[in-house]
């Protein structure tokens, strides 16, 4: 089959990999009809995530075509369309027996602090990933669904992370109405969160990035107020003044660990990796958060420590909220929303590139070319 | 106003709000939200049909973390440790715990070892690597790639100048320390 093979710190090729094969009886094999380059595929394709070795396929947001499914799967059939969460999960160990499904226990031999992702280094799990033609998933039975027939397929994919994380985001905001929500980073999570906060009742919605598309996707896509924070000496400082000088009700870190915004901490953490991500924009939004406040971060870090403000944090009453998104408990209420036309995902969507093309594709949304939002990767597409 | 007790006033009301965002406040009510509370799992259950999951068979040894009790039932076959890079991960996982950062540096070294034992690996196949094609940056001449920086007031673009000397940086230091031996050995050799 063909795939996306990673081959050190921004060099990736399309190579020619053996098929995966059943290897416990609960596996279903998925032959991929629309997968997406992550964001968070970035921080593996700059060399920043430990362990990400080369020749491993990336890719946890994709959808596909069952193909053959193990001896024990119950749920699943060859032939069903189906959409695959980023997560790995077993459905049975101690997390997963309370919905902590990002947090399961039984995936990832490579660590505990982390749960299994599909195509995110051994420090997940050491899984393949879907920006191929075909996709090993274990657990077949608990993790994919059907996609419901009514459902686009790239709307689907999007289900597969990047909305249900930007949900999940403004979900741990615990966000009440008439909240003032401020969204630090315009990509598909922080355009979701912006977007959910609306949802969950927030009185105002302010995105903060430096790329002026994005931030015009914020204002049409998720009816946000924007700024861009290159047009002020302090940003923390701007938010203050906009927000009565209390501050914002919630923050909601969508940049995570390649933030940029400040020379040093960018050169330490993604340059470096000295660090296990850039804290500029988790930094900004402890401080432009009110007292008492909550502060939710969606955006990825790698596992080394990061300099958080942490003091601050503290002295201001914060509660800070986090997790991988447990991506199935947030379908059903998504799938309503979509249905209902509160949410498109795939409005987004700004790239759609050939498996064969996908060097192309992750030069292009790593720099930011071309007003790339989010890129699609068709792997039937020749 | 922050400076007395009242709530400042919001910039629009519940109507003007519904009828500007479509689905406004549809999950106002914090109780009702899909992870809500923490630690449930659903009602009806999740598809999974035991109490510990039948185990995959370990073919080779596999590296695991040294706060695992055993092998995961389920577990990542791609790419084995092999190389040097392998026997560095190898030691990684087995001396030290997460909470090391020995534990994760060792793991970061090992990638990039990965990286240049591959390379060379690479020139050995009839497929050597190649950094103009592997790497992209031939969209920037497709995609706008003068265009989409210049003016722009990005933040990122000044980082973005690091890349390249990153990504090319290793090759050059690389190729002048070939070079030098070359010509020392040449050198003792007349």
């Amino acid at each position: 089959m063909r795939a996306m093979v990673y081959r050190g710190p921004y060099k990736i090729r399309v190579e020619e990999k053996d098929v995966p094969r059943i290897e416990h009886p609960n596996d279903a094999i998925v032959r991929v009809t629309l997968a997406a380059i992550c964001g968070s595929d970035l921080h593996l394709y700059h060399g920043m995530m430990p362990d990400t070795r080369v020749g491993t396929t990336f890719g946890h947001e994709f959808i596909g075509v069952v193909e053959e499914v193990g001896p024990s799967v119950r749920n699943l059939e060859r032939g069903d369309r189906v959409m695959v969460p980023f997560n790995i999960f077993c459905g049975s160990c101690w997390f997963c027996a309370r919905g902590l499904y990002s947090n399961c226990h039984n995936v990832n031999p490579n660590a505990t602090a982390v749960g299994a992702i599909y195509g995110y280094s051994h420090t997940c799990g050491g899984y393949d990933g879907g920006q191929s033609e075909f996709v090993r998933v274990p657990f077949a039975d608990v993790g994919p669904s059907r996609i419901p027939d009514w459902m686009d397929d790239e709307d689907a994919v999007l289900l597969t992370d990047a909305l249900a994380t930007g949900y999940f985001g403004a979900q741990l905001g615990d966000i009440v109405e008439g909240d003032v929500v401020v969204v630090f980073g315009a990509g598909p999570v922080g355009l979701y969160a912006a977007k959910s906060a609306w949802l969950m009742g927030a009185g105002r919605v302010i995105v903060i990035d430096h790329l002026e598309y994005r931030l015009e996707k914020a204002r049409t896509f998720a009816h946000a107020e924007t700024y861009n924070f290159t047009e002020y000496d302090d940003i923390v400082v701007h938010m203050k003044r906009i927000t009565d000088h209390l501050g914002a009700d919630v923050a909601i870190d969508a940049a995570g660990a390649e933030a940029d915004g400040n020379f040093l901490q960018h050169v330490t953490s993604a340059k470096l990796k000295l660090q296990g991500g850039s804290p500029v924009a988790l930094n900004w939004a402890i401080d432009s958060v009110r007292k008492g406040g909550t502060v939710s971060v969606m955006g990825a870090y790698g596992p080394m420590f990061s300099a958080v403000k942490f003091g601050d944090a503290l002295n201001k009453g914060l509660t800070l909220r986090m997790n991988q998104c447990p991506v199935k408990r947030q379908w059903p209420r998504l799938f309503e929303h979509v249905r209902n036309g509160y949410l498109k995902p795939s409005d987004i969507v700004t790239h759609r590139v050939p498996l064969e093309h996908i060097g192309e594709a992750y030069h292009i949304f790593s720099a930011k070319l071309d007003g790339c939002i989010k890129p699609l990767v068709v792997p039937s597409a020749g | 106003m922050a400076y007395t007790r009242e709530k400042p006033s919001p910039i629009e009301s519940r109507d003007q709000l519904r009828a500007r965002i479509p689905g406004w406040g549809v999950d106002l009510d914090p109780q009702d939200r899909p992870s809500v509370p923490k630690l449930r799992s659903e009602p009806d259950g999740n598809g999974a049909h035991w109490d510990f999951p039948e185990r995959q068979l370990e073919h080779r040894p596999r590296e695991r973390s040294v706060e695992h009790a055993f092998l995961t039932p389920v577990f990542g076959t791609t790419c084995p440790a092999r190389g040097v890079s392998g026997l560095m991960r190898k030691a990684a996982y087995r001396r030290y715990s997460e909470g090391r950062a020995a534990h994760w540096l060792l793991l970061l070294a090992a990638d990039r070892v990965d990286a240049w034992e591959s390379h060379v690996r690479s020139f050995l196949t009839l497929r050597p690597d190649n950094p103009i094609t592997e790497t992209g940056v031939l969209s920037e001449f497709s995609h706008h790639g003068i265009a989409s920086r210049i003016g722009k007031r990005r933040a990122d673009v000044g980082h973005q100048l690091l890349d390249p000397l990153i990504v090319a940086g290793p090759w050059v230091v690389a190729c002048g320390v070939a070079y030098s031996a070359i010509r020392s050995i040449a050198g003792r050799r007349r």
